[in-house]
């Protein structure tokens, strides 16, 4: 008992010498580490333990803890598996009684007494929209969360942050409805003008009408994946040591040029993270989408003309009449939405994984 | 390729609180100059205003004059990145840029004034790590993470990044404090070699490198918590170390208080 408190100020000088670079034997550490671990020792022989060692508790509150999780952990593979059962026992009889291809038939009419539908167009509707939305939102995201971290004055920085925070909670239909109730007549415009003058890219060709579109459906998605997007890569920014942006700035760094040699590569794994949730924020949603697309079953690039479907909004337009057959096609193409979604994910783990080396060394 | 820096009544704030006050103090070219002191007493805000680092931090301002040659850093026609580039820093703990090789870190200042040319780069990174006694340990893994080399090795990777834009003075704010006296060695060995081309002042709390590697000595002081820091004597090592003019730089230095 006497002894604990030598050690620990044995301890203390040995913390202390080395921070200042003396030599000191490395008899010292061990000594540390050699100080009493344990906490709670019955026996009222005092926190030390005076007399023999105690027996270890067969069935204690860390064995208890240990199942717990681990049931936890089963449970949601469980309900995984469960689900993908259930998904695959309803789409295999619609698909069975398809009778065009699915993979490349354009058009979705599985309530007929010959079911033909085909995922390519949903596919590429909703590959598309979701691109575009980060093409648009992502440039803008950073350089919100830029300003945020580095250029706002911190008060300012704290409440735009929690603004861009409060649009995240927007519900989705709200912004479809707002998107094709009112965003659709600039949109149109837009759409006109870039017809007009640009019209000799496909993508920008035509004869409308115009609004309803893809170019439409992107906006309102890139407004909202736009929170996620900044708000993660802000705080991310926000990690950046300061000793890494001081460097920079010694080296004779512009602030610009020290946020693209520290803090941009530094915060590069978490930036692939947050379009990650991003990208899964627009492959999935819904609502917004069946209000704002035209609602076509075609592959095309046009962007501007009335058009464009995804698999998600499908799935909200058609569900309500859908049959037995075009309820399990709907589910099909969920599943086919799953495995969009999954095959991203695995594409990003698989760039972040490529620079392990750098990333890993970072933390 | 070294020059001279002369601070005139430098006084340096952090918002309303005032660090150092009234410093004034002549660093000769090609010299080691050395600032000790106990904590607090300003030797490193002191040592940031050199170039022009300690405005970095929110509301830090410096006045006063601190001249390189006679150019008032301070003035506001000057660039302060060119400052910056003039009067190279190495920091407390290593900070290599923790995504980019060996190679990438030692020319990262080099790349940021424009330099493409990768034959240029090669040489220079070359010449950097051969300065910073690193060469021969990291030739063969340049494209390795600068993050994966030990605490020394890291400390003179970021020397060499400091001394390949081929500043004028190099600054060191306590560079060893965070290393094993064997990788300490290392570093005033190295601080020995680069005297011959650039003025180098240091922040230690080792008064037995002072005294080692330093030329002139600073003793920065302050009354008591919350004043300025101030400079009490500044002279050749040797005077200080063995017969200082001033009983509270004694009084330090023989370990009486501090």
């Amino acid at each position: 008992m006497g002894e604990t408190p030598q050690r620990s100020a044995d301890a203390g000088t040995g913390g202390t010498r080395v921070t200042h670079g003396h030599e000191w034997p490395a008899g010292a550490s061990a000594r540390v580490a050699e100080a009493p671990v344990s906490t709670r020792t019955p026996g009222g022989a005092g926190l030390g333990g005076g007399g023999a060692l105690p027996t270890a508790r067969r069935f204690g509150a860390e064995r208890a803890f240990r199942g717990l999780t681990l049931a936890a952990g089963t449970f949601v593979l469980a309900v995984i598996a469960a689900i993908a059962i259930f998904l695959i026992a309803k789409a295999v009889p619609a698909l069975r009684a398809n009778t065009a291809n699915f993979w490349t038939f354009e058009g979705w009419s599985p309530n007929d007494t010959e079911p033909k539908f085909g995922i390519g167009a949903l596919a590429f509707g909703t590959v598309l929209s979701s691109a575009l939305a980060l093409l648009i939102a992502v440039p803008v995201a950073l350089g919100i969360a830029l300003y945020l971290s580095h250029y706002a004055p911190r008060r300012l920085g704290t409440g735009l942050g929690f603004l861009i925070d409060l649009l995240a909670a927007v519900p989705s239909v709200v912004f479809g409805l707002w998107g094709r109730d009112y965003f659709s007549g600039p949109v149109t415009d837009l759409s006109i003008w870039l017809n007009t003058y640009f019209g000799w890219i496909p993508l920008f060709g035509g004869n409308g009408p115009y609004g309803a579109s893809i170019l439409l459906g992107a906006l309102v998605l890139a407004i909202m994946v736009l929170p996620i997007i900044t708000s993660l890569s802000r705080e991310v920014f926000l990690q950046t040591p300061t000793a890494n942006q001081e460097a920079a700035l010694a080296l004779g760094a512009t602030r610009w040029e020290m946020l693209r040699t520290a803090v941009l590569p530094y915060g590069r794994p978490g930036i692939i993270a947050a379009v990650m949730l991003g990208l899964g924020r627009a492959l999935g949603e819904t609502i917004a989408l069946a209000l704002t697309l035209g609602i076509t079953f075609d592959i095309s690039f046009n962007l501007i003309e009335n058009g464009g479907n995804t698999i998600a909004a499908n799935i909200a337009n058609a569900f309500g009449e859908a049959n037995e057959t075009g309820r399990g096609a709907l589910i099909a193409s969920g599943l086919v939405l799953f495995a969009i979604t999954l095959i991203v994910n695995i594409t990003a783990r698989a760039i972040i994984h490529r620079r392990r080396e750098f990333t890993e060394s970072a933390a | 390729m070294a020059k001279r820096i002369e601070a005139a009544d430098v006084t340096a704030y952090y918002g309303g609180f005032k660090a150092i006050e009234n410093i004034n103090l002549t660093v000769e070219p090609k010299t080691v100059t050395a600032l000790i002191g106990p904590s607090g007493c300003g030797k490193s805000t002191f040592l940031r205003s050199i170039n022009r680092m300690h405005e970095v931090l929110p509301g830090a301002r410096v006045e006063g004059s601190l001249t390189i040659d006679g150019q008032d850093i301070y003035d506001r026609d000057v660039d302060v990145t060119a400052v910056r580039r003039m009067i190279g820093m190495v920091f407390q703990r290593p900070n290599p840029f923790p995504t980019m090789s060996i190679f990438e870190n030692v020319v990262a200042g080099l790349r940021l004034n424009g330099v493409r040319k990768k034959s240029i780069l090669d040489e220079a990174a070359e010449k950097a790590l051969r300065s910073a006694n690193l060469w021969d340990e990291v030739k063969d893994r340049l494209g390795k993470p600068g993050a994966g080399l030990s605490g020394g090795q890291q400390q003179r990777l970021c020397i060499a990044r400091t001394i390949a834009v081929e500043p004028q003075v190099v600054l060191m704010d306590e560079p060893c404090s965070a290393l094993d006296p064997i990788s300490t060695l290392a570093i005033e060995d190295l601080m020995f070699q680069l005297k011959d081309k650039f003025t180098i002042i240091i922040v230690t709390h080792n008064m037995q490198q002072a005294a080692r590697v330093s030329d002139r000595t600073a003793f920065f002081s302050i009354e008591k918590t919350g004043d300025p820091g101030r400079l009490i004597e500044y002279d050749n090592t040797q005077k200080i170390f063995s017969n200082p003019s001033v009983k509270k730089t004694e009084d330090y230095i023989t370990g009486r208080f501090g």
